[in-house]
């Protein structure tokens, strides 16, 4: 592992560690609003500083960390198992089933701009954090499906799954027990490469109003909040600390994954 | 010639096939909002005529497909067929006449709004790849002739920077400094070019970011090959080596995902445009579609995002078949 992805471990360790003891972390009500306190700079008291509605920043921030690690998480466990799945049956069986899938599903998937039809499932089913789950999943899971049938496709011609097949071992002991296990390895950089990618989505889709409903702490919905002209020139710290999180969190997972290919990958390691 | 001409044709196939199920999809989407649009759209205090007015005249009392599975009074479903006249039929054939509905709020044909904002966000996208592939070739081509030096080191920051901040963080702190502290670049709106200039930079950052790493990649990989040699042995400064010959090769895999990223950043735009207030289809598709619940004009827009995306890479690939010829074996 080259030293960029152990920052990035390092980094999402904290995250986690942030997200799981949000609450003994940061004291302060992340919903308590005081007029009074509005567009305080980082103090000791506030140490990120207040919003326009006098908010403590660093309470907000910190549990904005739950709300994007637990979409991040949810979406990619759900999306890598679907997506799994199907590239599996797709590659392993072949014929019209991977010429339905692969030739078509895949295909019709891969032909909206990912973050559209996200933007458009959520405008139909209204906002909610469930609802964008479920959108960032239906987004999210052909990128795994793909990856999964191009590895059971190559992995499936090995010898050991023959000899397993001359054994008399069924369709689906061969799949589970011989194939996937040898064909997951690249699932583990897609699948720190999609929490990046989720987390992103999250804030991008809080951001339009999208996700999470407002007094909730996303990362998102804070920099919609801080983007009119009279918090940017009072408070600017309240836009630039959970756009520097949003960064951290994506950038830690995108040096895990660019990490881990070149690891996995040992005609990279030389570049 | 047989083969050419049938793996056209599938091509073409498919193609329809994809576009026929998007429109489908975006078809169908109105039967996801949850209760009555007309509620949706109309509010709660609408009375039962106004309502009623309402679905009729955008063909909401319709069945919403060709048959549906309702329940009956015992609380079992049956299969129960409409036949042709229903609200997926009458969306098809609306649009095949050049027609995407009116919209819920306005009354305004969705056509008519679309074609007035479509300029604006093609003229966004296009200043933010031209941004891009004017930051990324200069930057990579350096970053890739000075491999593990610090130069190359602080070009690997600035691309992982512009792929990890989110165009909505970028683009209001560009907002603050260049239009509101320095007052140099229109911030809101589009009045004039200087309106242009942060939105699209915001747009295309990540694009840069990405094309900057290929772009080092290539030229580190281009760098290796035996004609590199042949250039230098035969004299050539290392200007023309790297800008003559490297660039050449190593930009064939930059160009082809150009034309894929042409649609992405249709879909940034989006998020650009609510920013910038840039008129374009992501601020109707946001504002006056998903904010104000008229659902013709998210649908409308949708599909008009997705088509030009579905066509720029269908180009893309065309482009690039013709330009290489060995993915046409393949």
């Amino acid at each position: 592992m080259n030293r960029l992805s152990i920052i990035g471990i390092g980094i999402v360790a904290v995250v986690l560690i942030v997200a799981i003891c949000a609450p003994w972390i940061a004291t302060q009500d992340v919903g308590a609003t005081n007029l009074s306190l509005r567009y305080l700079p980082p103090t000791a008291a506030h140490w990120f500083g207040t919003d326009s509605t006098g908010r403590d920043i660093f309470a907000r921030v910190v549990f904005g960390a739950r709300i994007s690690l637990r979409v991040g998480i949810v979406v990619v466990t759900v999306s890598a198992i679907i997506g799994t799945l199907l590239g599996a049956l797709a590659g392993y069986y072949g014929g019209w089933i991977d010429r339905v899938l692969s030739g078509y599903v895949f295909n019709v998937f891969l032909a909206f701009p990912g973050l559209l039809l996200a933007i458009a499932l959520v405008a139909f089913l209204g906002a909610g954090l469930n609802k964008l789950i479920f959108a960032l999943c239906i987004i999210g899971w052909v990128g795994y499906a793909r990856l999964i049938r191009g590895q059971v496709l190559k992995v499936r011609e090995y010898d050991f799954v023959q000899a397993a097949r001359a054994l008399g071992a069924g369709d689906a002991r061969i799949l589970f027990v011989h194939i996937l296990p040898n064909a997951i390895q690249p699932l583990i950089v897609q699948a720190s490469l999609g929490m990046a990618g989720a987390v992103l989505s999250e804030a991008s889709l809080s951001f339009l109003g999208l996700g999470v409903p407002p007094p909730a702490p996303s990362w998102g919905v804070m920099i919609e909040e801080a983007r009119d002209l009279s918090t940017l020139q009072n408070a600017p710290h309240a836009l630039i600390f959970p756009g520097l999180a949003i960064a951290l969190t994506v950038l830690a997972f995108n040096f895990i994954g660019d990490g881990l290919r070149e690891y996995l990958d040992p005609r990279q390691r030389k570049r | 010639m047989k083969r050419k001409i049938f793996g056209l044709v599938r091509r073409v196939a498919m193609l329809v096939l994809v576009v026929w199920t998007v429109v489908s999809l975006v078809t169908l989407l109105v039967e996801l909002v949850p209760g009555d649009p007309a509620v949706a759209v109309l509010g709660e205090q609408a009375t039962p005529d106004q309502l009623e007015q309402f679905r009729q005249k955008h063909g909401l009392d319709r069945p919403p497909f060709f048959f549906s599975f309702p329940e009956d009074e015992n609380g079992s479903r049956h299969f129960r067929w409409f036949g042709w006249q229903n609200r997926y039929t009458d969306y098809w054939t609306s649009l095949l006449h050049g027609d995407l509905g009116r919209s819920f709020r306005t009354d305004r044909p969705v056509v008519e709004l679309i074609r007035e904002r479509y300029p604006a966000t093609i003229e966004l996208a296009l200043a933010a790849l031209l941004i891009a592939i004017a930051i990324a070739i200069p930057l990579g081509v350096i970053a890739g002739k000075k491999r593990g030096t610090l130069t190359d080191n602080a070009v690997s920051v600035f691309a992982l920077l512009g792929i990890s901040l989110p165009s909505f963080v970028i683009g209001p702190m560009l907002i603050y400094v260049f239009s509101v502290k320095l007052g140099w670049l229109g911030g809101y709106g589009r009045d004039d070019w200087t309106y242009l200039i942060l939105p699209s930079f915001t747009l295309g950052a990540a694009l840069s970011a990405i094309l900057t790493r290929m772009v080092r990649s290539s030229v580190i990989e281009e760098l290796g090959e035996d004609y590199v040699r042949t250039a230098r042995a035969k004299g050539l400064s290392e200007r023309k080596v790297v800008y003559k010959h490297v660039l050449k090769n190593g930009l064939i895999p930059v160009v082809t995902i150009l034309g894929l990223q042409l649609g992405i950043l249709l879909a940034g735009a989006i998020i650009t445009e609510k920013i910038f207030g840039w008129p374009g289809l992501g601020l109707l598709l946001v504002e006056d579609g998903i904010g104000k619940r008229d659902y013709r004009i998210v649908q409308g827009c949708v599909l008009a995002i997705s088509v030009t995306y579905i066509a720029a890479n269908s180009l893309t690939d065309m482009i690039y078949r013709w330009l290489d010829p060995r993915i046409r074996v393949s």
